[in-house]
């Protein structure tokens, strides 16, 4: 946690930069994409950042706002407010299916 | 007490598993193992294989952290998951639980609780192969359900 909230501060500072995002199961086949970098000039909410998304690509709109669709943020499931910020990597998926 | 986590496409061994949880334990009395394989789906055509992906970096933290938390709950000395990925035909294995303890109430209730928990929490999709169309498995509720019980038992310990 420490780490985190260090990592969080210096981001703070120079909030832009590139955020990895990935796309895991059914919804990497639905959009036709595994990952992708996005630029950001600021700091914001998942779920403002999945809408920033779907302005880029109208057609994910099905897929990413208007599904049950998880997240996960630098490898840790998350809610649609917590915040996005440069240098995260950001995780796209449907329901887990393992075992 | 160690921890076990294996992401693999690779086949594994329940023997050679089972050994390593005996080898050189001499204090534990119980040792429980599962194993998933890839069956036949009863609903629709017949599954021929099945394709498994995952989140790597994640499905490993997860799994410890699932192995961690079977640990708080019961005296488990020695754990190991082991988990299958890629295209796993008809009957393969899939997926191991084995867990070691005292006694035998505590590896049941451990390796099932890592399954329970697995089942619902760990970052693997899997697709059906049928013999002329796939198709991704939908979440079941079955397996949400599976985790009420130990929730409950949470509750009630806590009063």
């Amino acid at each position: 946690m420490a780490a985190g909230s260090e990592t969080n501060l210096n981001n703070t500072n120079a909030a832009s930069g590139h955020v990895n995002v990935l796309f895991f199961g059914q919804l990497k086949e639905r959009l036709k994409c595994d990952k992708l970098t996005v630029d950001i000039a600021y700091s914001l909410s998942i779920k403002s950042f999945k809408h920033m998304l779907v302005e880029q690509n109208p057609h994910w709109q099905a897929w990413l706002e208007e599904r049950d669709v998880l997240c996960a943020l630098n490898q840790t499931m998350s809610s649609s407010d917590e915040l996005v910020k440069a240098g995260d990597e950001l995780a796209f998926f449907p329901p887990v299916t393992g075992g | 007490m160690s921890i076990s986590i294996k992401v693999q496409t690779m086949d594994f061994s329940v023997g050679e598993q089972h050994g390593a949880l005996c080898s050189n334990n001499k204090s534990d009395g119980a040792v429980v193992t599962f194993t998933g394989l890839v069956r036949e789906f009863s609903s629709g055509d017949n599954v021929i294989a099945l394709e498994l992906e995952h989140y790597p970096g994640m499905t490993e933290q997860l799994l410890r952290s699932i192995a961690e938390q079977a640990q708080t709950r019961w005296q488990l000395a020695r754990i190991s998951i082991i988990h299958r990925v890629g295209y796993l035909a008809l009957g393969e294995q899939i997926v191991f639980v084995g867990v070691t303890s005292r006694h035998r109430q505590a590896a049941f209730e451990g390796a099932q609780f890592i399954m329970d928990y697995l089942k619902n929490h760990a970052t693997f999709w899997k697709k059906e192969h049928f013999k002329d169309s796939s198709n991704w498995v939908e979440f079941k509720q079955s397996d949400k359900q599976a985790l009420s019980k130990w929730q409950s038992i949470e509750q009630d310990a806590i009063k």
